[in-house]
């Protein structure tokens, strides 16, 4: 085979050029290891001691073809001395298999002028002359969109290694990175033996290899070479994804039953209670369907065992019966909710923040019920353990709200340190006060406390039609009215409990900004962005969305304007018959217009990917740049 | 210390429970509704079992059947349409300790909840499942039922049912893992409560079909039966449902049936003309999922932290 023309050397002239931060990519197709390699290359980076984060670019389909823009597969990891808390803007480097998978990231503005891209350059000697012709096609757009690629025969130096260069590759390219980076050879060693010593010697042997080769070709061949110096604090780190911080949640609360029906970009939550969950007595049941998996969870419950079901955007269509039974009869129960894109079954590998109103209002009549959104990784682990305890204090469903960003997102934190008090209780047996109703509701809280089968005395009916204080059907008027009054208090004397959130940035000025959810790091990131152009801009981000924390309407009267910026979609206010009286809002900001009475304007998209702060930064700057509508009546 | 050793059970006042003790107030079924019949025999089953309330579980769907937990002094969840199987199989799951019943229906299992029904022959967690079969939707008033007779008029189709009913124990008969079928009839006490008494004794899900009177939609739908004892079928076998005097004197034409031999069960359970009552079909040895949803209960905190530091080290760098 021709072997393609070998790159000058050019490690002599490199000097090493320290950055706070990179965002590199690593794109391929589909089944070619470019994930894992971003995952080890991440790891190795946050053993390092630098803040990491990693975003896993995700084909919808297991296996699209070849060489498609469509099929791109792959991984961006952002490493920086401080935390990273989002996936950023422009990637700086990109190691690309083949030429066809950049259209889509280009398309996507992944990129920016300058971007490197190390390019596979075996496509110019392919026996196709299509394949060729494309090949040379694409590096001359490339550049003329102003990357530079650099075309390199990175198969050709694994086949030196193995056979197997299209599977061997990924680990060639860790070895790549790792030497662009000046990260540490024995680092990507042991990290290489940690994610594939299961496998055996041979293959961890085979790998190291290829991760050997790659530094040494990189060193040969790249000639950019950078390092991002770390500061490590004395508290253990931790790195997961928020679908395996979920997970941890789970076992940490002390839940002992989850119920799931395979649903992306959930399942994995199974995937990781399928190996962890037995060891601290848990139990998962995939059930037969969604409506099953929340049925059984319920059940468990009730009869003293809180449970979680977790599900995505068209499961919780079909969990809505039982969420609202749950509300009725004022059982607990975790609903964990990894938000895709929508509407439908929409984009099920990509991130939105869609499902909110579903989730407040999904159900028929009145169904009052928690409803919190952890905004970063760490934050679904810790929110995981408060649901529980909501859902028993305040006898209610509650719902969690994350998405795909979360769930995909590998980030580091501080090792949680774990309180007993998280994990519940047994389950309480002793006798039923006497005359005690089933629903003794205080009247200025709603607050009840529930029997428990087994305790004796307590034996009541629970039931999703109208009831009086001990469980009895009722028709009558007065009783339905009472109970729909009580289970509402409960979310008043909930929010009474919370605390204001706190502004970042500024307490006041000209514009806030409003989040909720995964967008939290990109939102601040941009504020700061905004404030170094010295624009008075803030941010506000909520983690309760039923009931909201308290004191919106003073934080809001504090700035010129107030704007949600959010993964959902909302009309543009220029968009064609608009208007100010018809315009479709974003979902926070119809909810916040409707508690605060203050003129909540929105920027949103659904482009089924997180949000980089400099977008957000760019939209906040167009909307001050518009004439401020006035801050009430008709704007 | 001589003596006995110390047991603190001896020291719990001995309980003994009447038929009062289970009783949930007046039911508010049809005058001469079926139902009633099938309460009784529950009520009579857990006194005689001796079953704490407080440790019965009583789950139900929506219809009239469902209606029961509210008749019984125990723990009841009257549920969701369809779904009293997820709910009580959720309940077992994690609670071994509660007896479970399902009261459920033609429409609440074999219609909108048919899914589960499937499902939970296939995890045989140990449940009693009783399935009402009148013939009929009562609650919303005379509609079409899976089970409706071929030809009877009803509210959704006037002209009569379009579509053969399905036969509940044949259809159960079919499902994977499946590990007791039974059939028995309102209008005869001594045997609905033998064959509740059977189910109840077999750990695993069993499932009893019970044809069921409906005096407002459907009163006369098994006169054939009732009317004429010769065409029912008693099964009879010494791991059958066992037959006292008083009911072999009803049906005199008896077969005896091995609840072992599933063919011959399902050739039992399907005959039409010839009803048959009694046990079709019981395997003691099909597996079953609460053995293995329960591992674990009753781990302690101290137990678990351990474990999860373990886990959090996997995380940590």
């Amino acid at each position: 085979m021709a072997r393609p023309s070998p790159q000058p050397a050019v490690a002599a002239e490199r000097r090493r050029v320290p950055l706070g931060e990179r965002i590199v990519e690593i794109v391929s197709d589909s089944g070619e290891g470019a994930q894992k390699a971003g995952q080890t290359f991440g790891t190795v980076c946050a053993k390092l001691g630098n803040g990491v984060w990693t975003v896993e670019i995700i084909p919808a389909e297991i296996k699209p073809p070849a060489r498609s823009p469509a099929g791109a597969s792959g991984i961006r990891v952002r490493f920086a001395t401080r935390p990273v808390t989002n996936c950023g803007e422009h990637a700086d480097l990109v190691v690309a298999f083949n030429e066809q998978v950049l259209y889509g990231r280009i398309a996507n503005g992944a990129y920016r002028q300058g971007t490197l891209v190390l390019l596979e350059n075996r496509w110019a000697e392919d026996p196709q002359e299509e394949v060729r012709r494309s090949y040379r096609e694409a590096v001359e757009q490339f550049r003329a969109q102003g990357l530079e690629v650099l075309e390199l025969p990175l198969e050709a130096a694994c086949k030196e290694i193995t056979g197997e260069a299209r599977v061997g590759k990924n680990m060639f390219v860790v070895g790549m990175l790792c030497e662009i980076f000046g990260r540490d050879l024995d680092k990507a060693l042991d990290e290489v033996r940690a994610v594939l010593g299961r496998k055996g010697d041979e293959v961890v042997a085979l790998n190291q290899d290829l991760v050997r080769r790659g530094w040494a070709f990189a060193a040969e061949s790249v000639p950019y070479a950078w390092e991002v110096p770390s500061e490590r604090g004395e508290r253990p780190i931790v790195v997961m994804n928020g679908n395996q911080a979920i997970g941890l949640g789970i076992l940490a609360s002390g839940m002992e039953l989850v119920a799931m029906y395979p649903i992306t970009p959930a399942t994995s939550v199974s995937h990781y209670l399928g190996r962890a969950f037995p060891a601290v007595g848990g139990f998962l049941h995939q059930a037969e369907d969604e409506i099953a998996a929340i049925g059984f969870a319920l059940g468990a419950s009730w009869a003293g065992k809180t449970a979680c079901t977790i599900t995505s955007g068209p499961g919780l269509a079909l969990k809505t019966e039982f969420l609202g039974f749950a509300s009725m009869a004022e059982l607990p129960l975790v609903v964990i909710d990894v938000q895709r894109g929508g509407p439908s079954t929409g984009l099920p590998t990509k991130v939105e923040q869609g499902d909110l109103l579903a989730a407040l209002f999904g159900e028929p009549g009145d169904t009052p019920k928690v409803v919190i959104a952890p905004a970063t990784i760490e934050e679904c682990f810790h929110f995981v353990i408060l649901a529980r305890r909501l859902a028993e204090e305040f006898r209610t469903p509650v719902v969690v709200l994350t998405d795909a960003n979360l769930a995909t997102g590998v980030s580091t934190f501080p090792r949680p340190r774990l309180e007993p008090q998280w994990i519940a209780g047994p389950v309480d047996q002793s006798p039923w006060p006497d005359g005690l109703a089933p629903f003794d509701w205080d009247p200025v809280s709603g607050l009840s406390t529930r029997p428990i089968p087994g305790q004796r005395g307590g034996e009541y009916v629970v039931t999703g039609l109208a009831h009086t204080r001990q469980g009895k059907v009722a028709y009558d008027a007065e009783s339905n009215q009472e109970g729909c009054e009580m289970r509402s208090r409960k979310l008043a004397a909930l929010g009474g409990t919370l605390v204001a959130p706190e502004p970042h940035g500024a307490a006041e000025g000209e514009m806030l900004v409003v989040g909720w959810g995964s967008t939290l790091g990109a939102i601040e990131e941009a504020v700061d962005i905004l404030r170094a152009e010295d624009r008075a801009v803030a941010s506000l981000h909520l983690r309760f969305l039923s009931p909201f924390e308290p004191g919106l309407a003073d934080i809001f009267g504090r700035f010129r304007r107030v704007m949600t910026v959010e993964l959902n979609y909302s009309d543009d206010p220029a968009s064609p018959l608009a208007n100010a009286e018809n315009r479709r809002r974003a979902q926070l900001a119809q909810l916040l217009r409707e508690k605060t009475l203050v003129d909540v304007d929105c920027w949103s998209a659904v482009r089924g990917q997180p949000f980089g702060p400099g977008e957000i930064a760019q939209a906040v700057r167009a909307r001050l740049a518009a004439p401020a509508a006035a801050r009430r009546g008709a704007a | 210390m001589l003596g006995p050793a110390h047991d603190p059970a001896l020291e719990i006042p001995e309980r003994y429970f009447t038929l009062e003790n289970y009783d949930g107030g007046v039911a508010r079924w049809c005058p001469s509704c079926g139902d009633f019949a099938i309460l009784s025999a529950v009520q009579k089953i857990c006194r005689d079992r001796q079953v704490p309330p407080e440790k019965l579980a009583m789950i139900s769907g929506i219809g009239c059947s469902s209606r029961f937990p509210h008749y019984m002094h125990a723990y009841g969840f009257h549920g969701l349409h369809g779904r009293p199987l997820p709910v009580a199989c959720g309940v077992k799951s994690r609670r071994p300790d509660l007896e479970v019943w399902v009261a459920t229906g033609d429409g609440d299992c074999c219609s909108i909840g048919a899914g589960h029904w499937l499902h939970a022959a296939r995890y045989n967690m140990d449940l009693v499942v009783m399935i009402f079969d009148n013939s009929v939707y009562g609650l919303t008033k005379k509609q079409t039922s899976p089970t409706t007779p071929l030809g009877m008029p009803t509210n959704t189709h006037p002209q009569g049912a379009i579509l053969p009913p399905l036969n509940i124990a044949e259809t159960t008969l079919g499902f994977p893992n499946v590990s007791f079928v039974a059939r028995s009839v309102d209008w005869n006490p001594a045997h609905l409560y033998q064959t509740l008494a059977t189910a109840a004794a077999h750990r695993g899900t069993s499932f009893v079909h019970i044809l069921q009177r409906c005096p407002t939609y459907t009163p006369n739908v098994f006169d054939e039966w009732r009317q004429n004892p010769e065409l029912t079928l008693l099964l009879t076998h010494e791991r059958g449902v066992p037959a006292d005097d008083v009911v072999r004197r009803v049906y005199k034409r008896q077969a005896e049936h091995d609840p072992a031999d599933l063919a011959a069960a399902r050739r039992l359970a399907s005959m039409h003309e010839q009803l048959a009552i009694g046990l079709f079909y019981r395997n003691p040895e099909a597996p079953r999922y609460d053995l293995a949803t329960s591992v674990g209960v009753g781990l302690t905190r101290e137990q678990k932290l351990a474990t999860i530091e373990r886990e959090l080290d996997r995380f940590t760098i």
